[in-house]
C-alpha cells in the first residue's frame, strides 16, 4: 500500500519537472519538423513512382524519427530520475517520509513505480504520436506505412528507458545527483560506441571486433534493446542503408534482451539492498 | 534521536523504542517526527501536504477530514491550507512540520530543534503543543540546544558530548529542590562544619565564606538553628539555583560539546 502511495506522488512529482515538460515541447516540436518534411516529401511525389519504393522511403524515415524519439526518452529518463533519490537524501526531505509505517524497499519501488508510470506515459505519446502522424500523412498516396512489429519495438524502448531508470535508482542510492547521472549516461556511451563497433564489425565481418561490441552490450545493454527494437521495426529494406543508428544489421539476440531484463532486475535489488542498509 | 527512528543504524549496541527495536516499521505508526528542517515538496499545498502523510501513516479519508483541519487550526494555518509550500516562510514550515509529526495521535513525539526558525509567538506554540501532548499522556523527545525552551518545557534532560550519554536529571526535581547555599558567616568552628553533614553536601570554607549543597530549601533552618546554637556568627545567606546552563556548562564542559 505504501509503495503505491509514494508511486502516486512520485508521479505528480515526475509530472512537475520542467525538464519532462520541455522535452515534450522538444518532442512536440520534433513531430511538427517530422510532419513537416514527411508531408512535402510526399506532396512532391511525382506520377507513376514505384509506390513500393516509396513506402520504404516512408518507412526509413519513419526510423529516423524513432531513434529521435528514443533517444530523447532516454535522456528524459536520466534527467528526471537522477534527482530523485540523492537530491531528496541531500536535503532531508526523504526524513519526514521514511519516519512512517512504510518500509525503505517499498519507498524506493513506490519512487521507481511512479517513473515507470512517466516515462510509459512519454513513450506512449511519442512513439504513439510519430507513428500516427506516418500513418495518417502516408495514408492517401501509398497506403499508409506501419512499423512492422509496432508494439514489440514499443515494449523494447519503453524496456531500454526502464533499464536506464533502475540503474539511475542503483547509482543514486550510493552516489550524488552529479556522479550518477555521469555514471548512468557514461555507461549508455559504453553501450551506444558498443553497438556501433558490433554493426561495423558485422559489415567488415570482423569476429574479434564483433565480441567487443557484443561485450561492450554485456556492460550494459541498452543501446542492444535499441538495436533489437529497429529490428523488430524496420522493414526488409531500410538494413540495405548500411550500418547506422537507426538500421540494424548485427542484431541482438533473444537471450541479449533476457539479458537486460536481468540486468535491470539486479540493479532494481542492488538500489532496494543499498537504500535499505544506507543512513538516510 | 536518528538512530532511535532508524534513519541511521548504530555502529554498535542495540536500542528499544516503546519495547521494539528502534526502526522497527509497524512502531511508527505509534511515532511522529519534526526534522530539524522541515521541507518536502513544494508544490503541495499545506492540507495535501496532511492528506499525503496521512495516508502513509495508514489513516483513513474520514479520519483525515476531521484530524487535517484541527491540526491545521492548532499551528495557526488554517488560512493558509491552500498555500503551496514553496510559498511558506521558514517558520510556516516548521508549523505545517508540526502539524504532520501530530497525524496520528502519537505515544511517542520527536521533535528536533523545533522552534528553530519560529518568531516569539511561534515558540511559545510550540511549548503549548508539547504542553498538550504531555498531558493527554503521550512522550515528547526533545533535541534543542535552546536550553532555556528545555528548561521551561521538560521534566528530564540528558546531555549528550560526541555521541555519548553523559548524564541524566531530573529537571523539575532539580528547580525545585537542590540548592547551593552561600553564607557569609564568623566564629566557625570544624566541629560546626562537620555538623552540616546530614543536611548538606559539597562543604566549603573560603575565609568567611561558608558554601554547600542542600536537597531542599525546606532544611535551611535547621541549618540555622544548629550553626547558631553553636555559636557560628550568621550575616548573610544566599540560596542560589543551579540554572540549566550551569548545569550544562559543569557536566559537558565549556567546549560546548563541539
Amino acid at each position: 500500500m505504501g509503495a503505491w502511495i509514494m508511486a502516486g506522488i512520485t508521479f505528480r512529482e515526475a509530472a512537475r519537472k520542467r525538464v519532462l515538460w520541455m522535452a515534450l515541447a522538444a518532442g512536440a516540436a520534433f513531430l511538427s519538423l517530422f510532419g513537416t518534411g514527411l508531408y512535402f516529401q510526399l506532396k512532391d511525389l511525382k506520377p507513376h513512382t514505384n509506390l513500393l519504393l516509396e513506402r520504404q522511403g516512408v518507412g526509413a524515415l519513419l526510423m529516423v524519427g524513432l531513434y529521435a524519439v528514443d533517444l530523447m526518452a532516454v535522456v528524459m529518463t536520466v534527467l528526471t530520475s537522477v534527482d530523485t533519490l540523492s537530491g531528496e537524501l541531500a536535503s532531508g526531505t526523504i526524513q519526514a517520509v521514511a519516519t512512517k509505517p512504510i518500509s525503505r524497499w517499498e519507498l524506493l519501488l513506490g519512487k521507481w513505480m511512479g517513473f515507470v508510470g512517466m516515462v510509459t506515459v512519454y513513450v506512449a505519446l511519442m512513439v504513439g504520436g510519430i507513428t500516427a502522424v506516418t500513418y495518417f500523412m502516408s495514408l492517401h498516396p501509398v497506403g499508409g506505412v506501419l512499423p512492422h512489429h509496432l508494439l514489440r519495438g514499443v515494449a523494447l524502448i519503453w524496456l531500454e528507458c526502464i533499464l536506464l531508470l533502475s540503474l539511475t535508482f542503483r547509482m543514486g542510492a550510493s552516489f550524488s545527483t552529479l556522479t550518477n547521472g555521469v555514471v548512468v549516461l557514461g555507461l549508455h556511451g559504453i553501450a551506444f560506441i558498443g553497438g556501433w563497433i558490433e554493426q561495423a564489425a558485422a559489415v567488415t565481418h570482423s569476429p574479434r571486433a564483433l565480441n567487443v561490441g557484443i561485450a561492450a552490450s554485456l556492460i550494459m545493454p541498452s543501446e542492444a534493446l535499441w538495436r533489437r527494437a529497429v529490428f523488430e521495426m524496420q522493414s526488409p529494406i531500410v538494413s540495405t542503408l548500411g550500418f547506422s543508428p537507426f538500421s540494424a544489421i548485427s542484431v541482438p539476440s533473444k537471450f541479449m534482451i533476457l539479458y537486460a531484463c536481468l540486468y535491470l532486475a539486479l540493479a532494481l535489488a542492488l538500489a532496494v539492498r543499498r537504500f535499505s542498509k544506507r543512513d538516510l | 534521536m536518528r538512530m532511535l527512528l532508524g534513519l541511521a543504524a548504530p555502529t554498535e549496541g542495540r536500542a528499544h523504542v516503546l519495547g521494539r527495536p528502534a526502526g522497527d516499521v509497524a512502531t511508527r505508526r505509534k511515532i511522529g517526527f519534526l526534522p530539524e528542517h522541515f521541507s518536502f515538496y513544494d508544490w503541495l499545498t499545506a492540507a495535501e501536504l496532511l492528506r499525503f502523510h496521512g495516508r502513509l501513516y495508514g489513516m483513513s479519508a474520514a479520519d483525515l477530514r476531521r484530524r487535517a483541519p484541527a491540526l491545521l487550526d492548532l499551528v495557526g494555518l488554517t488560512d493558509h491550507r491552500d498555500k503551496r509550500l514553496r510559498d511558506f516562510s521558514k517558520g510556516m514550515l516548521q508549523r505545517i512540520g508540526l502539524a504532520q509529526a501530530l497525524l496520528n495521535d502519537p505515544e511517542l513525539i520527536f521533535l528536533d530543534e523545533p522552534t528553530s526558525g519560529l518568531d516569539p509567538v511561534g515558540r511559545r506554540l510550540v511549548r503549548d503543543v508539547i504542553k498538550a501532548q504531555r498531558e493527554r499522556g503521550a512522550t515528547v523527545f526533545l533535541n534543542s540546544h535552546l536550553l532555556s525552551e528545555v528548561e521551561i518545557t521538560c521534566d528530564r534532560v540528558a546531555f549528550i558530548k560526541h555521541g555519548e550519554v553523559l548524564e541524566t536529571r531530573e529537571l523539575l526535581g532539580a528547580g525545585e529542590g537542590t540548592l547551593r547555599i552561600s553564607m557569609r558567616v564568623r566564629k566557625l568552628t570544624e566541629e560546626a562544619v562537620n555538623g552540616l553533614s546530614p543536611w548538606a553536601s559539597s562543604v566549603k570554607l573560603d575565609g568567611e565564606c561558608l558554601s554547600f549543597t542542600v536537597a531542599s530549601g525546606e532544611v535551611l533552618p535547621d541549618i540555622l538553628r544548629f550553626l547558631v546554637g553553636r555559636g557560628v556568627d550568621v550575616y548573610e545567606v544566599t540560596p542560589q539555583r543551579t540554572s540549566l546552563e550551569e548545569m550544562f556548562l559543569q557536566i559537558v564542559g565549556t567546549d560546548g560539546g563541539l
